[in-house]
């Protein structure tokens, strides 16, 4: 069912448009929170969304995780149209995320919430998780391995792996949702303002890692940042949305550089 | 109070650290003798082991929802519904009921001379779990896709619901004159569990009777086990902590609540067909609103998403109902010169106990793992509080 008909017209940036969102639209009812929106995230890249509070970004966001259903427009994941597919099996094709406001799931050990990351990836169903053939012991196993790996990887320390999300630190609760994000093996992970609440060295840290990990995990990355330093230091490409609409796109000097987006933060000047 | 909390912790660390590894096995391995040998000493037709047989049943019940409430998350409050489309499944596969049919499978000398279906007792235990299941997902396929309080309201309607066609079920005729249910006449002479060189169970003899409950108690407590720490488990705990969260991560959602709608279901089935052999008669009136809430009073006293605390809670609930207050305290009024039996009062007993557990203890009897972290966590943080500020008076929480 998918889009094999016509050929996308070739976009002008060289790579791959891994997500492609055309003319999505969101209303609540008489509120349009994102209005006709276009925008291309090119394989490899890590790219901003940035815009004033309110502009839509999460809305947006949640769109693209199939939280949200667009009122109009088209969301392709590379070929697939994934407009009106459900959350969990949007994350099944490759997409995860973080959230604004930290969302683990705080009765479970740092090490179980990256396990819940890998769920879709795991096949033990309910006679396997039952009756708990060689196979499914050695899933599991793996599974709970990776999840320190991972766990390690996004610099946790080991005594905190066990230790119910709730009660860890808030930069440990952070890192932890990010290990449960990469846990589902995405190739595109948004991340919704993931440097709220750090101080500088600690967002520059962010800021580094996220380019360790596109490299590493062959990863594309989509992210909402409100820290301008983060977002010129990082991306690439940065959309710049203002009550739902974009009003601007490009590099992120030329953005800056934007008449529309210096009104949009700091007010029309006299 | 703190300090004597503090004191009781370290000692439960020392003895935890002087325990083997292996201790919890070779306790469960102990309580599984006790269990097992917990009838020699009684009388074989006692009412002690009549509670017995009761409260087992009770904790399978118990156990079944604990899954959907403790693990899922998912507050039933028409759990009744499973009771009794177990127990009438017990009815229509193993009684002269549908007199028309001659079906017999497995079944005693007796048995297997008389009209309608007769099936082994272990067939009908798992054709209660299969109907009960499938009913699981015909009721929660709407149901699960509602929230929070919601589905407590909804699953509630569906609990009366089956309890209005178990009455009026007399009048839906399914062909040959036969009809659904007996209504409150009850479908009576249900067969006895038969098994093969054992025989026939008989009243007059309980032992047999609660070691199958027993060991009934023991697979759904093994499944309840294996569940809670798999793959399926963790989607339940992650569904009950954060749904957004779980669905982002790849949990699909009507599947797995259904899953675990299900299998609460097929474990009341199982306990209700069971019911129905050991009271030898399904009755419409056996399936009230208050049983759902009974139950429910059970997984909660129990603590809430702890499998070996739903087993003591409905073991309690059941002893509370069926021993202590009808056979060993129900004179006890009349000794003080009130003119009536304890019974009558049970109900003001279960609620008084209830409020008295929540005020006391609300994690329950024997918390869930994962609670008694949170909670000693918790005590922890408080403690160290204290210590770095001893001059302040009420620590901020």
């Amino acid at each position: 069912m998918s889009s094999t008909g016509t050929p996308p017209p070739a976009p002008p940036a060289v790579a791959l448009s891994v997500l492609r969102a055309e003319h999505v639209t969101k209303a609540f009812g008489g509120l349009v929170a994102v209005n006709e929106v276009s925008f291309d995230v090119p394989q490899y890249s890590i790219v901003s969304l940035i815009g004033p509070n309110g502009a839509g970004k999460t809305t947006l966001f949640n769109m693209l995780t199939g939280l949200y259903r667009p009122t109009e427009g088209r969301i392709l994941l590379g070929e697939r149209d994934i407009t009106h597919a459900r959350p969990d099996v949007i994350t099944r094709y490759g997409v995860a995320r973080t959230f604004q406001n930290i969302r683990l799931f705080g009765a479970m050990t740092a090490v179980e919430n990256v396990m819940v990351g890998h769920h879709a990836q795991m096949r033990a169903g309910l006679f396997g998780s039952i009756f708990r053939p060689p196979w499914v012991r050695r899933e599991e196993l793996q599974t709970r391995e990776r999840a320190r790996e991972l766990l390690a990887y996004v610099g946790l320390r080991e005594p905190a792996f066990d230790r119910l999300a709730a009660q860890l630190p808030y930069g440990d609760q952070r890192r932890v949702e990010i290990a449960r994000a990469l846990a589902s093996q995405p190739t595109l992970l948004l991340l919704d303002e993931p440097t709220a609440g750090m101080n500088p060295q600690e967002s520059q840290a962010l800021t580094e890692f996220m380019r360790a990990m596109r490299d590493d995990l062959k990863l594309t990355i989509l992210l909402i940042e409100h820290d301008m330093k983060v977002v010129m230091g990082v991306s690439e490409r940065v959309t710049v949305l203002d009550y739902g609409k974009k009003i601007a796109e490009g590099e992120p000097a030329e953005v800056r550089a934007d008449p529309g987006v210096i009104e949009a933060y700091l007010g029309k000047q006299a | 109070m703190s300090e004597l909390r503090a004191r009781l912790r370290g000692w439960n660390e020392a003895v935890q650290k002087w325990l083997p590894p292996w201790w919890s096995r070779a306790l469960a391995g102990l309580l599984i003798v006790i269990g097992i040998a917990l009838p020699f000493p009684f009388s074989s037709s006692s009412p002690f082991m009549n509670a017995t047989i009761i409260a087992v049943a009770y904790a399978v019940m118990s156990l079944g929802l604990n899954i959907v409430v403790g693990f899922a998350g998912l507050l039933d409050l028409g759990y009744v519904a499973f009771y009794a489309l177990g127990a009438y499944s017990l009815g229509w596969l193993g009684s002269g009921f549908f007199f028309k049919a001659q079906v017999h499978v497995l079944v005693s000398p007796v048995a297997s001379t008389l009209p309608g279906v007769h099936l082994n007792f272990i067939l009908i235990l798992i054709g209660a779990a299969l109907i009960c299941a499938a009913a699981g997902v015909v009721i929660g396929l709407p149901t699960l896709r509602l929230r929070g309080d919601y589905i407590a309201i909804v699953t509630l309607a569906f609990g009366e619901i089956i309890a209005v066609v178990a009455v009026n079920g007399q009048s839906v005729h399914v062909g040959g004159g036969m009809t659904l249910t007996a209504g409150n006449l009850g479908i009576s002479s249900v067969d006895s569990p038969y098994f093969p060189g054992i025989g026939s169970f008989s009243l007059l003899n309980l032992r047999p009777w609660y070691w199958l409950i027993f060991a009934i108690l023991l697979v759904v407590v093994f499944v309840n086990l294996r569940l809670r720490d798999s793959r399926l488990g963790r989607a339940w705990v992650a569904l009950r902590e954060d749904e957004v969260a779980a669905v982002s991560m790849g949990i699909p959602l009507v599947k797995t609540k259904l899953l675990a709608y299900a299998i609460g279901a097929a474990f009341g089935g199982m306990s209700g067909a069971f019911f129905g052999t050991y009271y030898t008669v399904v009755n419409a009136a056996q399936f009230q609103f208050g049983f759902s809430i009974f139950i429910l009073a059970m997984v909660i006293i129990g603590g809430l998403g702890s499998i070996w605390g739903a087993v003591v809670g409905g073991l309690a609930l059941g002893y509370i109902n069926n021993y202590l207050i009808p056979d060993v305290l129900n004179g006890l009024p009349a000794k003080v010169g009130l003119h009536f039996p304890l019974t009558q009062v049970e109900f003001g007993i279960f609620g008084f106990l209830l409020v008295v557990m929540m005020v006391l203890r609300p994690q329950g009897l024997i918390p869930e793992r994962r609670r008694r972290l949170e909670l000693t966590a918790e005590i922890a943080a408080e403690d160290a509080q204290l210590a770095e500020a001893p001059g302040t008076p009420g620590g901020g929480t």
